[in-house]
């Protein structure tokens, strides 16, 4: 009755562990977001800070060795966390589809691209046999493939980087999803072919008022893209602004060495990594209850205090006792 | 005296890629036929090989120890005799010459004769090649319809009993040599519960070998629709199959697994998942088929490995096989058969290669319309 709108997505204390050789590794802890219809949001953070193990999880398609052990995930309504492998396996592709990095290593490589927009085509929609290579085909020139009826038969070692992150993307949109994860979908493409590939990305979500959630490592990427900005350091998402806030007043330290480290707009953009000090390790038994206070000038005695998210702003929350100060007023 | 023998080899690769490089660019505009082109480039690429082996048996037959010239003669000849029988044999001619009427005799088909039996050589082989390739054949095939499901089983459920089960298979296999398994299994099926047929050849003799149309007593056997005749036969293959079977499942079962799970950690099989693509489409479709590429290049191994174990085997099951045939003529030391047999071996060894190279084509599009 107070919900004036329900969101898309909306995840809350999401707790994701791995078991390995060297103990448990506690990959994510206590994440928290949601995602309108149609909203844009981009997920920042240097490597290794569980951009991809977060989307995996909600995808239901983790390795064995990881366990969901605290946190629900509602996709419109529906709880993915609980949710059985054969209901996330129909909603995977269908509501809920995922662009990957490296997209010549992420088509199966003796498959001609067609044949593997088929399979999702026959997986989740009732197309006919005779009707989905027409559909495939329509999938590929939704891309902007240049000739789509002879692409359609390629192998992906025939087309270049860029082209095979048009197929994924036409895999990925083929049954019209209501989300596109896209995780890092033009790490290891050349400028010119990243620029295209997210523009394409752009138009297409807009054109089918698609959510979607662009995992990056690059700021000024997700500036240019999304209404708003998660920031996550080593399992926590830090901070979670409307994009313009988030570049005009950041309030974690990390945002705001991330923020210095790469200018708004600019035309090159640093490596995350440039924050000094690295993650910590996720195996430790005494990790301290915010993970960013060891590489953190700001400390205080607080900060030994369990994490609390505080709003800060409208719709900006932060995850820090000691907030940098709000350069101009909210 | 070592440098310089190092140097002679050195240039002698020189030479060799050269003339390899040669034949790539040669054969380099059949990418353009597609399929047709493969195959050519395939079968081009098996000639050096081909050569080679000829060159080899060639050698190994000059090299083997004893005169066939006084062998031929036998032992109450003259000295004249003999030197007679060496004129005949071309063997007072030099090397080279030798070697040229070696391959003019191969040209007609011609690997000499055996003394024992007294029979062309050559006719000797062709009529128990059947009997070999039924075996080994049939073997290869039992090995890998139980590794393959052994493999793919034992990668997806890592530590799992399945897994555990793979892995003692697969110790026991190897650390048994076939002979022994031949005999145990004999023992246990044969003797004691009287299950198998007596391990006497390739049919009991109160059958009539089936009207020869492949050789292969399986099928020609279905084909004469002698049903059977058929059970006999297989009855009588079973545990000679089984027992090479047993020392070659675990390299292929081993293989598939480590195979198998390389590809299920894949990118793209990360991406099926991600597109809520079935288990068994994934499984069998996305990840079997690309972790059947390595598969594939052991399957060419192992065979190699049944030729030669195959030998033994053929002895303990009375097997008329070339492999028996083979043994016999080393043991009497009758020289040509053997010679024919190492020839008849590396020019099957080549045209199964031949063989996976095409499976391979077929497996993986990279291979056909590359390279
Ligand atoms: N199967 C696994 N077993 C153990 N640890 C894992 C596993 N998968 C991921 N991790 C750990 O989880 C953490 C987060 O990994 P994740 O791949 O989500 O990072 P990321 O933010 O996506 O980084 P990148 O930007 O490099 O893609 C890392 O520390 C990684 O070592
Ligand atoms: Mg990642």
């Amino acid at each position: 009755m107070t919900e004036h709108r329900v969101p898309l997505l909306k995840v809350d204390n999401l707790h994701v562990q791995f078991s390995t050789r060297r103990g448990i590794a506690r990959v994510l802890d206590g994440v928290s977001f949601h995602l309108d219809r149609g909203e844009t949001l981009g997920i920042v953070g240097e490597s290794g800070s569980g951009k991809s193990v977060l989307f995996l999880a909600l995808l239901g398609i983790l390795e064995g060795n990881a366990s969901i052990t605290q946190g629900s995930a509602q996709f419109g309504g529906f709880e993915l966390l609980r949710a059985s492998q054969s209901e996330l396996a129909n909603l995977r592709g269908r509501e809920l589809a995922m662009v990957f990095q490296n997209p010549r290593a992420a088509l199966n490589p003796i498959r001609r691209v067609g044949q593997q927009i088929e399979d999702i085509l026959l997986r989740h929609s009732a197309v006919t046999r005779s009707a989905v290579r027409a559909r495939a085909i329509d999938a590929l020139r939704q891309v902007q493939i240049n000739d789509p009826e002879a692409r359609y038969h390629a192998y992906p070692f025939e087309l270049s980087g860029g082209q095979c992150q048009r197929v994924m993307i036409a895999m990925a949109l083929a049954c019209r999803p209501a989300l596109l994860i896209a995780d890092e979908p033009t790490t290891g493409l050349d400028v010119t072919t990243q620029a295209a590939i997210m523009a394409l990305i752009r138009d297409l979500t807009k054109v089918r008022q698609m959510a979607t959630i662009l995992v990056t490592h690059d700021l000024g990427l997700a500036g240019e893209s999304c209404d708003r900005i998660a920031v996550m350091h080593a399992g926590h998402l830090v901070e979670i602004a409307p994009t313009a806030r988030l570049f005009s007043a950041p309030r974690h330290p990390y945002t705001a060495k991330l923020l210095a480290c790469t200018a708004y707009g600019a035309e090159s953009i640093e490596d995350l990594a440039s924050v000094p000090g690295q993650l910590p390790n996720l195996t430790r038994a005494d990790l301290p209850p915010c993970r960013f206070s060891e590489r953190c000038n700001r400390q205080l005695a607080a900060c030994a205090l369990p994490l609390a998210y505080q709003e800060i702003g409208p719709a900006h929350w932060v995850a820090c006792c000691n907030p940098e100060r709000a350069e101009e007023a909210a | 005296m070592k440098p310089s023998l190092d140097t002679h080899s050195d240039m002698a690769g020189t030479v060799w890629a050269a003339w390899r490089d040669r034949l790539a660019r040669l054969i380099r505009p059949l990418r353009r036929l597609g399929w047709l082109g493969f195959l050519l480039r395939r079968l081009a690429g098996a000639l050096p090989s081909l050569c080679g082996v000829i060159v080899v048996t060639f050698i190994l037959t000059r090299a083997l120890p004893g005169d066939p010239a006084a062998y031929f003669a036998g032992p109450a000849a003259s000295q004249s005799a003999v030197e007679e029988v060496r004129h005949a044999l071309g063997l007072d001619r030099s090397l080279l010459v030798q070697f040229g009427l070696y391959l003019q005799d191969l040209a007609h088909w011609d690997l000499g004769r055996s003394v024992s039996s007294g029979q062309p050589v050559a006719s000797d082989l062709l009529a128990r090649l059947p009997a070999s390739l039924e075996l080994t054949v049939t073997a290869l095939l039992l090995a890998t319809l139980t590794a393959l499901p052994l493999g793919v089983l034992a990668a997806t459920r890592p530590g799992s009993l399945v897994d555990h089960l793979c892995r003692i298979v697969a110790t026991a296999g190897v650390s048994l040599p076939t002979f022994f398994t031949g005999l145990l299994l004999s023992f246990i099926f044969y003797y004691l519960l009287g299950w198998a047929p007596a391990p006497t050849g390739r049919l009991d003799p109160t059958f009539e070998p089936p009207a020869t149309l492949t050789g292969f007593y399986l099928i020609d056997s279905l084909l004469a629709g002698d049903g059977e005749l058929f059970f006999a036969c297989l009855g009588q293959l079973i545990l000679p199959a089984v027992t090479l079977a047993l020392f070659v499942i675990a390299p292929i079962a081993r293989m598939t697994r480590a195979s198998m799970l390389g590809v299920l950690s894949s990118d793209f099989v990360r991406t099926a998942r991600a597109s809520g693509l079935s288990r068994p489409r994934i499984l069998y479709v996305y990840a079997l088929r690309n972790a059947l590429l390595p598969v594939l290049t052991t399957l060419g191994m192992v065979f190699s490995f049944l030729l030669g174990s195959s030998i033994l085997v053929e002895k303990v099951f009375a097997w008329p096989g070339v492999g028996s045939y083979a043994l016999e003529a080393l043991i009497a030391s009758d020289y040509a058969p053997v010679q024919g047999f190492v020839l008849a071996l590396a020019v099957l060894y080549l045209l199964l290669n031949l063989l996976i190279d095409i499976a391979y084509g077929v497996v993986d599009p990279r291979v056909r319309l590359e390279a």
